[in-house]
């Protein structure tokens, strides 16, 4: 009797700890599996093309992360790629597919450096809130479209997205060689030069600029808002089943309008932070696929904004080791992109694991 | 901007074993650049294959890797953000290249503007003729060529072959540029014959396979017998156009295999001579220029052999033209001219010569030019 009790008090405890337990690790083992066998993929394929595998993760190793100039290099790339992913996973949230982050990047470019300049005669911080409301504003509004053609006409918004995006660029270009085209940019249409006041410099100790680190703030402050606050919570369920959160009263189609915005405006300080701290103004090579790049970071992360972070560091790294690879291997610069569509193949077959894998079912580990 | 430059001067302390060893060779350079071997290191934005204008800069690289004690490493692909600034410095610190010739023209500002004062001690090559001396670093250089010149010879060709006296021009961007390839093109066809016009279309980017494609058989629909093109990679315009049975005039680089019956001829960078008188100077340790331009005289640029449907009035004009402009001077934007709507360019006295800074800020079309520059 006594042992039955003291079972019948511990089993619970040990179930109730591998039931929350498991699932975290199920959460990072899949994208793992997904990760290393996208990995064993390009390695048969490196070696198909008479290529060292090892040869090529040395590489990697030594140009994205070995040293200080490396760490700076990787570190660089990263800061656009998070506020891409982020663009991707806040929508994917709510069951949301979005695809056309560039199109928000570079209207966000666009805002800032057009509000940059016509604010140029205001002290520095006012012109960088301008900055920052016009790069936001912008972006979250074009974003925002997508979410209302979705709610009140039921466009797909995957398809309408990605269109958006190329009529983003079209009118960023048309704007850029036009309208706010600075006559003494001949043969490469830009922007006037942002004020030196309103330029973003380089943090200290990592030489990168600041939007590393309000990069990886917003991706905390994303990961509170849906893990830890009512409105996440409402998106979460919305995510789940749209119709069951609606029958619940919740606001679906305003929290969906309102997570593409939110999504489009930091998608746009991506590009407020490419025009700021990299070109000085607004042009063409403001155009530089970013925002795809985000959705493979988004996937990858399995559209937690926490694990954006480490999977933009990752992916950053590898985009750094591209040069090297070139140089040293004589691979072509695709190689990186049969990287990253392997890594993506795997990673969409490897969500088809959950729930599937026996080891990290609680069932596997105890009677229930 | 104070904070940039500290911290410049770390990550350059940073680079330790590299670092030092380009410093000495920096050191050293003065006395024996030609005993120590030479890296060079070529950046292209598009890739090196692309029958236009990065695989006409990796075409010169290929005639640097031929010469003596040099290596060359090459990185295609690059856009012009900080990945070429990150590509710029691991040449520098992982190859230990001395010399960088980042190619395209959005790579300058503020790209190499940003590196180039770090490393002191090395050369940076842009290709664009951006650098002036009162701004700019002096271990930054820019060297461009006057390609407007192969560009109306490439009308003359085009100007004999049109049987529609329509000729077309598939453009990237209404930017001085390009407008004064597309003038200097339909001037050369009115060369031959004063009643031919030009029409262009504007894809709007340097390279977008689908709209060069489409402006291609738009301007075939509408009658152009021979067209030509100002984008990054001719290959797509080459391609369609000859599918629909118009003549071709190349640009950029030779793309007469793309066509081999209907490639008229094709204005040419002739890189390879350029790159090589560079690195002979290096090696013989002078420095190079800040600020060096030539034309067709000073084989900065050159025509592709003349191909079979070229006939021989075409021919013999051809050759008398480009003997012409071998001796320096030649204007194709003279007097008489007006502009496509009826303003006057250059009154009957005005000539503009290809080296005339008047041109690098063109932004018209010139009249029998079918189209607009959006402005």
């Amino acid at each position: 009797m006594a042992d039955q009790a003291l079972h019948g008090r511990r089993l619970p405890v040990r179930a109730a700890a591998l039931e929350t337990l498991l699932p975290r690790i199920e959460a990072v083992a899949i994208p793992a599996i997904g990760l290393i066998g996208g990995f064993a993929i390009f390695a048969v394929f490196l070696l198909s093309q008479g290529k060292s595998p090892v040869e090529f993760a040395t590489l990697v190793w030594k140009a994205g992360y070995s040293s200080a100039f490396s760490l700076q290099n990787t570190f660089s790339r990263v800061a656009p790629l998070l506020f891409a992913a982020l663009c991707v996973a806040l929508p994917a949230r709510l069951g949301l597919v979005v695809i056309g982050g560039e199109g928000a990047i570079v209207l966000g470019g666009l805002g800032a450096g057009v509000a940059g300049v016509a604010l140029a005669g205001l002290p520095s911080v006012m012109g960088f809130a301008g900055m920052v409301i016009a790069a936001m504003g912008l972006a979250g509004l074009w974003m925002g479209l997508v979410g209302v053609m979705r709610v009140k006409r039921g466009v797909n918004e995957t398809i309408a997205s990605l269109l958006m995006a190329y009529i983003a660029i079209a009118l960023f270009n048309h704007f850029v060689e036009t309208v706010f085209r600075d006559p003494a940019s001949l043969n490469k249409p830009s922007t006037a030069p942002l004020p030196d006041g309103l330029r973003v410099g380089d943090m200290p100790v990592i030489t990168t600029h600041w939007g590393l680190i309000v990069g990886i703030c917003a991706c905390i402050a994303c990961w509170v808002l849906i893990e830890r606050t009512k409105l996440g919570f409402a998106a979460r369920l919305a995510g789940d089943s749209a119709r069951a959160a609606k029958v619940q009263g919740l606001p679906v189609d305003r929290l969906i309008i309102g997570f593409m915005a939110l999504g489009g405006a930091l998608a746009g300080l991506a590009g407020l932070f490419e025009v700021a701290a990299v070109h000085g103004s607004a042009n063409a090579s403001l155009i530089a696929g970013y925002g795809y790049t985000g959705i493979l970071v988004s996937f990858l992360a399995r559209h937690n904004p926490l694990a954006i972070i480490p999977v933009a560091i990752l992916l950053g790294g590898i985009e750094a080791s591209s040069g090297l690879i070139q140089r040293r291997m004589d691979l072509p610069d695709a190689t990186n992109l049969v990287l990253q569509g392997m890594i993506f193949v795997a990673i969409l077959f490897s969500e088809t694991l959950t729930g599937r894998l026996k080891l990290l079912q609680p069932g596997t580990w105890g009677r229930t | 901007m104070t904070n940039r430059k500290t911290l410049s001067r770390r990550s350059f302390l940073n680079q330790s074993a590299a670092g030092i060893g380009a410093l000495a060779l920096g050191g050293t350079a003065q006395q024996a650049f030609a005993a120590t071997p030479l890296t060079v290191g070529f950046i292209y934005v598009g890739p090196r294959d692309d029958f236009g204008y990065n695989q006409a800069h990796a075409e010169g690289a290929a005639a640097v890797a031929a010469m003596e004690g040099v290596t060359v490493i090459e990185e295609e692909n690059v856009p012009e953000t900080q990945d070429v600034q990150n590509t710029m410095q691991s040449m520098i610190q992982f190859d230990g290249a001395t010399l960088l010739f980042p190619t395209s023209f959005g790579y300058f500002n503020p790209h190499i503007l940003e590196v180039a004062p770090n490393y002191p001690d090395l050369r940076f090559q842009h290709c664009g003729g951006l650098w002036n001396s009162a701004e700019h670093p002096s271990n930054v250089g820019s060297y461009f060529g006057y390609i407007g010149m192969g560009q109306y010879l490439n009308g003359i060709a085009a100007g004999h072959a049109t049987q529609s006296k329509k000729i077309g021009f598939v453009a990237a961007k209404p930017i001085p540029q390009v407008l004064n390839n597309i003038n200097s093109f339909l001037l050369g066809a009115r060369a031959v014959d004063p009643e031919i016009v030009c029409q262009v279309i504007f894809t709007g980017e340097w390279s977008l396979a689908v709209k060069e494609a489409e402006a291609t058989n738009a301007l075939a629909d509408q009658g152009c017998d021979v067209i030509t093109c100002h984008v990054d990679g001719p290959k797509v315009v080459v391609e369609t156009a000859a599918g629909r049975g118009a003549y071709v005039c190349g640009y950029h680089a030779d793309q007469s295999a793309l066509a081999p019956d209907l490639y008229l001829t094709g204005a040419e960078w002739n890189w390879a001579g350029v790159y090589q008188n560079m690195i002979e100077t290096v090696q013989a340790g002078g420095s190079i220029d800040n600020f060096v331009r030539g034309g067709l005289a000073d084989g900065f640029i050159k025509m592709s052999p003349l191909g079979p449907a070229v006939s021989d009035a075409a021919r013999n004009q051809f050759e008398a033209v480009k003997a012409e402009i071998m001796q320096g001077g030649f204007a194709a934007i003279k007097g008489p001219l007006n502009d496509n709507e009826g303003n006057v360019i250059a009154t009957a006295s005005q000539s503009f010569p290809e080296d005339d800074v008047a041109l690098e800020s063109m932004d018209y079309l010139v009249e029998g030019v079918i189209g607009s520059t959006g402005a």
